[in-house]
C-alpha cells in the first residue's frame, strides 16, 4: 500500500464535506488525512486528502469523485509542495521544558505558549519533519497535540 | 409574476413535462398539495398506499417511459418511506426526482415534529440533492434537479423543501429551454482500439446491458451484432434491449443465464460489453471471467472502468453515440463456424417440471403469456425466482418491455412499478410478476391499482415459500428451511383481491394456464385483475451459477431427494 496525495477542487457549498467522506466511507477507500479550507476562489474550496492504496483503488477514488456535482477537478499530486503544520504541547518539569527547547531550536520551531513545566510549540514542514519532531518530544511527555493533515499545491 | 414556492414548484414540473406525479400528502407538503389542487386540469396526482410504493411507481414510470420520474412526500416519516425506493432507483441508474417536504427554516435542526435529515439520509443514494432554503432558488434548484437526474448516467436526486419555502412568494419566470446536454466526445483512439480488436477476432461476443436501454441504442446494437456477426446476450437489466426473438440472441448471462451464454463467454475470443457495470451477479468469480477472450467495454461511466473487471479497451461515452461511430470504423465479418457452433449448438438447456398435485410450471405460465400478447407486454417483476423465471421465459422484443429491480433486489417493488408503467403507457399490455413473499410486502398497493383503475395485471405464483432462499437453504444450508415456509399464511387471494375491488382468478392446472390469461387480458382492457398461480415449492431456477464461482458449466439439476 503506498501513499497519494490528492487535491481536490468542490464547490464550497454546505455539506461537500460530507458527500466527500461519505463517499470514502462507503467505497471502503482509505483516508489517511484530510484537509478542507477555501481557495483564492470564494466559491470553491480545496481539499487536501492523502490516500492509501495501489494504481488501481487510485483510479477507482479519482473517478467515483469526478462523479459528484460539486467536485470540479481532482488532482493526483506528484511534484508538489507538501506541508503540515503542527501545535504541540510537552513537558513535565522544568528540566525537560528547557531540553524541548532545544529541539525545539533545532528544528526551528516556533514556542507559542509556556507554563511552568510545559510548553507548547508550533511547526510547519513536510509530514517526514514532523514525524521525526514528535519522536524526539516523546520522552518529554507529549500533553496533547493536533495536526492539521497535508496541505499541497503542485509545483510549476 | 409573483407565485408562491408551492406554485413554483408546479410551475417547474410543468416547464420539465412532469404531467404525472405520485406521492402522498402530508402536513409539511400541505401548501405544495394545494397547489397541485389549483393545477389538477394540468397535473395528474396519484396517491398510493405508501409512500415507498409512490417511488416505486415514479421509477417504473421513468423505466416505462424513459421520462423523468416524480414523487412527492411529507417530511419525517414520508421522507424514510421514500428511502428503499430512491435506493432502487439509484442502483440501476433510474433518473427520479423526490420532492419532499420539510419542517420550516426556524424548525430545522431542533428534533422538531415530522423533520429529518433526509439529504444526509439519501446523500449514498442519490446522485445529488439539495435543500432550498430560499425561495428565490427554488426554480433553478428543480430545473438543476431534473437536468441531473436525466442527464449522462442517470439516477435519482432529492430536493427537500422546507414548508415556509412553499409559503413564502417570489417573482417566477419560465423557462421551457431545454439546455442542452454537451455532447460527451468520444475518443477516436479508444474507438480505433477497438475496432481494431473486433476486425482481429474470429469468435466476437456481444453482451448488453441496462445503459443501451437508458441511452436507446437498441438499433445500433443490432447494427454492431449484425456487422460483427457475433451473438449476443444481455444483462438482466438489458432485458429488452435486443430483440430476443432474432437468431443471434442466445439468452441472459450470468447466475441464472442460459448455459448457452456462459458456453459462449468461455470460448469467444473478444467480449464486447455494452452499457453495463459487470455486476457480481454476472461476473461470479472475477478472476476467472472470460479468460480466453479480450474485454471491450463501452460505457458512459468511466467509474465502471476496471472496478470489477479489467478491459483490454475502454471507450468512454454516450453508448447510442459510441456504437454508431463504432460501427462506422469497422467493416462486415463473417465468422459462421463461431455463430453455426454457438447460435446452432443445443447446450441442454433445463426445462421445469412439475408435480402431480400442482402440475403448473412457471415456465409455461410464461411462454403462454408471450405467445398471448405477441411479446409486446411490459413485464415487471419483483424479486426472487418470479423475476427470473419472468426473465427467463418471455421474450421481450423492445426496451422498456422489463421492468424489475437488478441492483438492488428489492421486493415489493414490482406492484407499485406496474402501477407507474401502466400510468405511463396506458395503451401496453402490463403485468407485475411476483411472488407470494413479495406480494406480502406491498400488496396494500391494490389499493392504489383499484382506486385509480389503473388496469394492471397482478401474477402471484404462489408456492407458499420464500423460493429463491428455499433454493440456497436447499443447495448450501442442508435443507434448513429457516423461515422461508410460509404455511400458516392462509391468504385467500380471490377474497383479498376482491375485498380490494380486483377480480381475481386462480390458475392450478396446466389447461387453467391459457383460459385464464386470456381471461385477465381482456378484463385488464378496463380494469386491474389479479391471478394466483399455484406452483410446486420446489421448482428451481436454473441454470444456475453459486455465487462468486465461475460461470462455468451452470448447475441444470437439482436432485430433490439427495
Amino acid at each position: 500500500m503506498q501513499e497519494y496525495v490528492l487535491s481536490v477542487k468542490v464547490a464550497n457549498n454546505a455539506g461537500v464535506l460530507p458527500r466527500v467522506s461519505g463517499l470514502f466511507s462507503r467505497r471502503f477507500f482509505n483516508i489517511k488525512s484530510l484537509n478542507a479550507a477555501e481557495t483564492e476562489v470564494e466559491s470553491v474550496s480545496r481539499l487536501t486528502i492523502v490516500v492509501e492504496g495501489d494504481l488501481k483503488i487510485l483510479e477507482q477514488i479519482k473517478s467515483q469523485l469526478l462523479k459528484l456535482y460539486e467536485v470540479q477537478d481532482v488532482q493526483i499530486l506528484s511534484d508538489a509542495v507538501c506541508r503540515e503544520h503542527i501545535l504541540i504541547r510537552a513537558g513535565r518539569s522544568s528540566e525537560e521544558r528547557q531540553k524541548i527547547i532545544e529541539i525545539a531550536n533545532l528544528y526551528r520551531a516556533k514556542p507559542v505558549d509556556i507554563a511552568a513545566d510545559s510548553i507548547m510549540l508550533e511547526l510547519t514542514g513536510e509530514p517526514k519533519k514532523i514525524n521525526s519532531f514528535v519522536e524526539l518530544l516523546k520522552p518529554y511527555g507529549i500533553i496533547k497535540m493536533v495536526r492539521s493533515g497535508i496541505t499541497a499545491l503542485e509545483r510549476d | 409574476m409573483q407565485l408562491s414556492g408551492s406554485d413554483i414548484i408546479v410551475e417547474c414540473l410543468l416547464e420539465q413535462g412532469a404531467d404525472t406525479v405520485f406521492g402522498y400528502p402530508g402536513g409539511a407538503v400541505l401548501n405544495i398539495y394545494d397547489s397541485l389542487y389549483k393545477y389538477s386540469d394540468k397535473i395528474r396526482h396519484i396517491i398510493t398506499s405508501h409512500e415507498q410504493g409512490a417511488c416505486h411507481a415514479a421509477d417504473g414510470f421513468a423505466r416505462a417511459t424513459g421520462k423523468t420520474g416524480v414523487v412527492i412526500a411529507t417530511s419525517g416519516p414520508g421522507a424514510t418511506n421514500l428511502v428503499t425506493g430512491i435506493a432502487t432507483a439509484y442502483m440501476d441508474s433510474i433518473p427520479l426526482v423526490a420532492i419532499t417536504g420539510n419542517v420550516s427554516c426556524n424548525l430545522l435542526g431542533l428534533d422538531s415534529f415530522q423533520e429529518v435529515d433526509i439529504t444526509g439520509i439519501s446523500m449514498p443514494i442519490t446522485k445529488h440533492n439539495f435543500i432550498v432554503k430560499d425561495v428565490s432558488e427554488l426554480a433553478d434548484t428543480l430545473r438543476l434537479a431534473f437536468k441531473i437526474a436525466g442527464s449522462g448516467r442517470k439516477g435519482p436526486v432529492l430536493v427537500d423543501i422546507p414548508k415556509d419555502i412553499t409559503i413564502a412568494r417570489c417573482e417566477y419566470s419560465p423557462d421551457f429551454s431545454v439546455e442542452g446536454v454537451l455532447p460527451c466526445v468520444i475518443s477516436a483512439e479508444e474507438l480505433d482500439r477497438a475496432a481494431e480488436l473486433i476486425k482481429d477476432s474470429k469468435r466476437p461476443y456481444i453482451y448488453a446491458g441496462g445503459g443501451v436501454i437508458a441511452s436507446e441504442a437498441s438499433a445500433e446494437l443490432k447494427r454492431l451484432a449484425e456487422l460483427c456477426d457475433a451473438p449476443v446476450s444481455c444483462s438482466l437489466m438489458g432485458q429488452g434491449a435486443y430483440d430476443q426473438t432474432d437468431e443471434r440472441y442466445i439468452g441472459m448471462l450470468g447466475m441464472h443465464g442460459t448455459v448457452k451464454a456462459a458456453a459462449a463467454l468461455n470460448s469467444c475470443d473478444l467480449f464486447v460489453a455494452v452499457g453495463t457495470r459487470f455486476s457480481d451477479r454476472v461476473i461470479g468469480d472475477p478472476n476467472k471471467f472470460g479468460k480466453n477472450a479480450k474485454i471491450i467495454h463501452i460505457d458512459i461511466d468511466p467509474a465502471e472502468f476496471n472496478k470489477n473487471i479489467e478491459a483490454a479497451v475502454t471507450v468512454k461515452g454516450d453508448v447510442k453515440a459510441a456504437l454508431a461511430e463504432l460501427c462506422g470504423k469497422i467493416s462486415q465479418k463473417s465468422n459462421p463456424e463461431w455463430t453455426e457452433e454457438i447460435i446452432g449448438g443445443d447446450f441442454g438447456e433445463p426445462a421445469q417440471h412439475g408435480t402431480q398435485a400442482l402440475p403448473v410450471t412457471p415456465q409455461a405460465v410464461m411462454e403462454t403469456l408471450d405467445r398471448l400478447t405477441d411479446g409486446e407486454a411490459v413485464i415487471c417483476t419483483e424479486v426472487g425466482q418470479n423475476q427470473m423465471w419472468a426473465a427467463q421465459y418471455y421474450r421481450y422484443k423492445r426496451p422498456r418491455s422489463f421492468i424489475s429491480s437488478g441492483g438492488l433486489g428489492t421486493m415489493g417493488y414490482g406492484l407499485g412499478a406496474s402501477i407507474g408503467a401502466k400510468t405511463g403507457c396506458p395503451d401496453k399490455t402490463v403485468v407485475n410478476v411476483a411472488g407470494d413473499g413479495s406480494f406480502a410486502m406491498n400488496l396494500n398497493e391494490l389499493i392504489t391499482a383499484s382506486a385509480h383503475n389503473i388496469p394492471i395485471i397482478e401474477m402471484v405464483f404462489n408456492n407458499n415459500v420464500l423460493g429463491m432462499v428455499r433454493q440456497w437453504q436447499r443447495l448450501f444450508y442442508e435443507k434448513h428451511f429457516s423461515q422461508t415456509t410460509l404455511d400458516a399464511r392462509k391468504i385467500d387471494y380471490v377474497k383479498l383481491g376482491e375485498s380490494f375491488g380486483i377480480k381475481t382468478l386462480v390458475i392450478e392446472r396446466t389447461e387453467d394456464i391459457e383460459p385464464v390469461l386470456k381471461e385477465a387480458l381482456e378484463t385488464s382492457k378496463t380494469a386491474p385483475v389479479m391471478i394466483e398461480v399455484r406452483i410446486d415449492r420446489d421448482i428451481n431456477v436454473l441454470p444456475m451459477i453459486p455465487a462468486g464461482k465461475p460461470v462455468i458449466n451452470p448447475i441444470t439439476e437439482i436432485d430433490l431427494n439427495a
